[in-house]
């Protein structure tokens, strides 16, 4: 009945307990453990590791659970927390061409030197719901391993093999020496340059990030796409100690590589040649390095003298909309009061009508006269 | 190599304390703020100067010093280990500039006085002095200050009339200004106006 | 309610005084000082993902956090109210990560944290009052583009903002803007004072305490010097007004300040009682009585329960 304006922290206190009750669900059922969300959500926990920055399989399934599997809440927790660690140094960049494979394909080469691996993939599955699952069926056999091996140099990614034929541009990254900028670290200005432009995509809303790559293919700044190849594995870290000099290795990571391949007419100074879009996630997500890739493309609409004329092509629109923290915090902050700024609304509309009503009126009697 | 001075005793307090008395001393220019230092730096380098430093710069902040400091490489070696900011030799690049002998001329038009769309992309010049008072010297007027305000530093920094005036017509591109004397500090942010001479 | 300053329990284990890393105060100090120097223009900085949502205050929780000392007095409002849910949850954030004092109390504060008001009672200097913003660029409902604000704000080219303001007054006779009306800062930057009712900003103009506006998503920070003019936008024939309220405080009988309306029942009852919550039960205490408070209910003047 009444406004309660008095009681917020009572009202507060009572509003955590019954989360943490509602968390719970029924106590007949057992609780989970976070090492069955690491091992059985695996893809949901590899999405809140890319969108929360941090890779940290535990960390994740325990903010997942934290979270009750609310994906962005996981994402906030990881990221909240992610602030607090202290900055120690940065790593040497990724070698994905020594990746230990799981999967790779390639939709451009029937065969290519070290060859595609399907992997698993829900690509081919029929998707039937298997009530074996809800049964709690036994453990699936896994079946014999194919060792995947690869030389000494590792397996060569798709468009290194264009490039020895300077069919593609060369990679912008491996001409600049350039420091790669850090979104987390300084206030992203504009424009952007592309190292910050991947990282918002990486660590960008799969949803939207999907729909915008997903409106460059129905014409909304077109790319003419071909997927040059998706690769998923593990890959090394390496840091280099400025007393040692020399990098060691501090772990192992699981990412998806997308390197799409675009079309590009040239110009007077430029031969005709394909064009780079890159995608780079944690875990395995095809879906959004693809549509990271994609997206990715276009933001170099500026950079390859296209015109800006698509959502997907602007990155002030991309980038200031990418990350669903921002995203979601600024939609759901109105629902905090708002009873201030709303009464001044109020008065001024009652004003108006009133003004409103008097002109009328005037507008009556002299009608009358 | 002799054993390296201390840093903050307590870094988390000692920090807030320092960043407190220039947020203040900007916010009020020409007011005599309290500046406590517990800092031992090699000299040149004064405990105010150091404590500043100290408590406002880092790997993202580099520091320019002049030839005074730079005279003596164990201040480099000081501020270098306790802050992780480069000394840089282009006044251009710094965040701060620590001045020890304010009666030399400085390459002023070479520190960055932001631009156009970023204007805070500035230099902050940080002068040591031997004295700061309130009861005579310039009038100065400005944001954070109710009427006028009078302060003088002694030595009086060579060419610092100069920097406020230029201040004037860049703005909103400037220098900001910090004179520390021993225990306390004055703002002289880029809004500030020298008005008279008293 | 705590009718006086309160000390806090110890701070949360594991995290630094008042929850950011050093270095990250650092950054976010070095903006402070800058946003002091130029006062009202917007210094992009590193904002940091906080432990709160977007939209709840993280800009002015990384301000509050990074001038915060031991020694301060916090003070956290939202829609003028120390008990609203979140300033609540505000100010038990600072209890925990950073033990210090809190208080309800506008003069005894050293530090004001606010959402959408500035108290009634006349700040002070050496007070200082973090505003929290959701949308920094006055210009961006014009010109939804960085690249572009960022130009005329360089240039010192507004007349946008004048153009809508004067569409305002040709279709409704006045300007239709009540709460984030744009301001112009030592007259240079035109600045978004944050979602306050326009009936505060006279309160900006000269003020004695330092203000500082933090906007974590938007990722920007900026301030205004005390002793500095603030001008309202306006022209000659229609000269910038404050909102009136007909009758006075229902519950203090304080006349001149912001009013919320509560509404009673479902048959259009309805009262106006002061927003800033402490300034009116200070008024009470004081003796001073409005038409209904015999008939406000417990929840509306903190005599309930609860400490």
């Amino acid at each position: 009945m009444y406004v309660a304006v008095k009681g917020g922290e009572a009202a507060i206190d009572n509003a955590h307990r019954l989360l943490a009750h509602a968390r719970r669900g029924d106590p007949a059922v057992p609780e989970l453990a976070t090492e069955q969300i690491a091992e059985q959500m695996s893809l949901l926990v590899d999405r809140v590791m890319t969108e929360g920055s941090l890779y940290d399989r535990q960390l994740a399934a325990l903010a997942l659970k934290q979270a009750r599997g609310d994906l962005i809440e996981a994402v906030f927790l990881v990221r909240a927390f992610r602030t607090t660690l202290p900055r120690f140094g940065y790593s040497e960049p990724v070698d994905t061409a020594r990746m230990e494979l799981r999967r790779r394909i390639s939709a451009t080469y029937k065969d290519l030197p070290g060859g595609q691996v399907l992997g698993p993939t829900f690509d081919y599955t029929h998707r039937l719901l298997d009530f074996m699952l809800m049964a709690n069926g036994e453990a699936p056999v896994a079946p014999a391993e194919v060792e995947v091996q690869p030389d000494e140099d590792g397996t060569p990614r798709v468009t290194d093999l264009l490039d020895a034929e300077g069919l593609i541009e060369a990679s912008s990254a491996l001409q600049d020496e350039a420091p790669v900028g850090d979104l987390t670290r300084e206030p992203l200005n504009f424009p952007a340059e592309r190292d910050l432009r991947l990282q918002a995509l990486a660590r960008g809303d799969e949803g939207f990030v999907l729909a915008l790559g997903y409106s460059t293919q129905r014409g909304y700044g077109r790319t003419h796409p071909f997927v040059g190849e998706v690769r998923v594995g593990e890959v090394e870290v390496e840091f280099t100690p400025q007393e040692l000099g020399f990098p060691v290795p501090l772990g192992r990571l699981t990412v998806t590589e997308c390197q799409m391949i675009s079309q590009f007419k040239g110009s007077a100074a430029v031969p005709p040649q394909f064009t780079r879009g890159y995608g780079l996630v944690f875990g395995q997500s095809e879906r959004k390095a693809m549509a990271m890739s994609l997206v990715d493309r276009s933001l170099r609409a500026r950079e390859l003298g296209e015109d800006v004329v698509a959502p997907a092509q602007d990155e002030e629109f991309v980038l200031s909309h990418a990350d669903n923290l921002q995203a979601t915090g600024f939609v759901e902050h109105l629902k905090l009061p708002h009873y201030v700024d709303f009464q001044a609304e109020l008065d001024l509309v009652r004003r108006m009508r009133a003004e409103h009503e008097r002109a009328q009126a005037t507008h009556l009697s002299e009608a009358a006269e | 190599m002799s054993a390296l001075a201390l840093g903050f005793a307590d870094q988390v307090t000692n920090a807030q304390q320092i960043f407190g008395a220039v947020m203040n001393a900007f916010a009020c220019p020409g007011s005599l703020q309290p500046l406590p230092s517990d800092l031992d730096p090699p000299r040149p380098l004064s405990p105010e100067l150091a404590a500043i430093a100290l408590a406002l710069a880092d790997h993202e902040a580099p520091i320019w010093i002049d030839a005074r400091l730079a005279a003596e490489p164990a201040v480099a070696e000081f501020l270098r280990f306790h802050t992780g900011a480069t000394i840089v030799s282009r006044p251009e690049e710094a965040a701060f500039a620590l001045v020890a002998d304010p009666e030399r001329s400085l390459p002023v038009e070479r520190f960055a006085l932001g631009t156009a769309e970023y204007p805070d992309r500035s230099t902050t010049l940080v002068f040591a002095v031997s004295d700061l008072s309130e009861a005579e010297g310039w009038r100065l007027t400005g944001p954070g200050i109710p009427g006028s305000r009078i302060f003088l530093a002694s030595p009086w920094p060579r060419g610092l009339a100069d920097i406020v005036r230029a201040n004037r017509t860049l703005f909103p591109r400037g220098l900001d200004v910090l004179l520390a004397a021993p225990d306390c500090v004055v703002g002289l942010p880029r809004t500030t106006r020298l008005v008279e001479e008293i | 309610m705590s009718t006086h300053v309160s000390a806090a329990a110890s701070p949360e284990a594991g995290y630094n005084f008042a929850y950011l890393d050093e270095q990250t105060k650092r950054m976010i100090r070095r903006a402070i000082l800058k946003a002091i120097a130029i006062p009202g223009y917007q210094v992009p900085f590193a904002s940091r993902e906080m432990p709160m949502p977007y939209g709840w205050g993280t800009g002015g929780v990384q301000v509050t956090a990074s001038i915060l000392g031991r020694d301060d007095v916090l003070k956290v409002i939202d829609q003028g109210s120390d008990d609203t849910t979140n300033a609540v949850s505000i100010r038990k954030f600072f209890e925990r990560t950073a033990s210090v004092r809190t208080t309800t109390h506008t003069r005894e504060a050293t530090v004001i944290q606010t959402r959408h008001r500035i108290p009634e009672e006349t700040l002070r200097e050496g007070q200082v009052i973090v505003y929290q913003v959701p949308i920094p660029e006055p210009l961006r409902f014009l010109e939804p583009r960085e690249t572009e604000t960022r130009k005329l704000h360089a240039l010192a080219e507004y007349g946008l903002m004048h153009v809508k303001l004067y569409e305002d007054i040709a279709r409704h006779g006045h300007i239709a803007t009540t709460y984030a009306y744009p301001v112009e800062v030592a007259g240079r930057y035109i600045m978004d004072p944050s979602p306050t009712p326009k009936f505060d900003n006279p309160k900006m103009h000269l003020m004695a305490a330092l203000q500082l506006f933090g906007a974590g998503r938007e990722k920007r920070i900026y301030a205004i010097p005390p002793y500095t003019e603030v001008r309202s936008l306006d022209f000659e024939d229609h000269p910038f007004r404050i909102q009136t309220f007909k009758d006075p405080c229902a519950l203090c009988a304080a006349t001149g300040v912001y009013l919320d309306e509560v509404i009673m029942d479902d048959r259009g009852g309805r009262m106006f009682v002061c927003s800033d919550s402490d300034f009116c039960e200070e008024r009470r205490s004081a003796g001073h009585r409005g038409s209904m408070l015999a008939d406000a209910p417990a929840a509306l003047t903190g005599d309930s329960t609860h400490a």
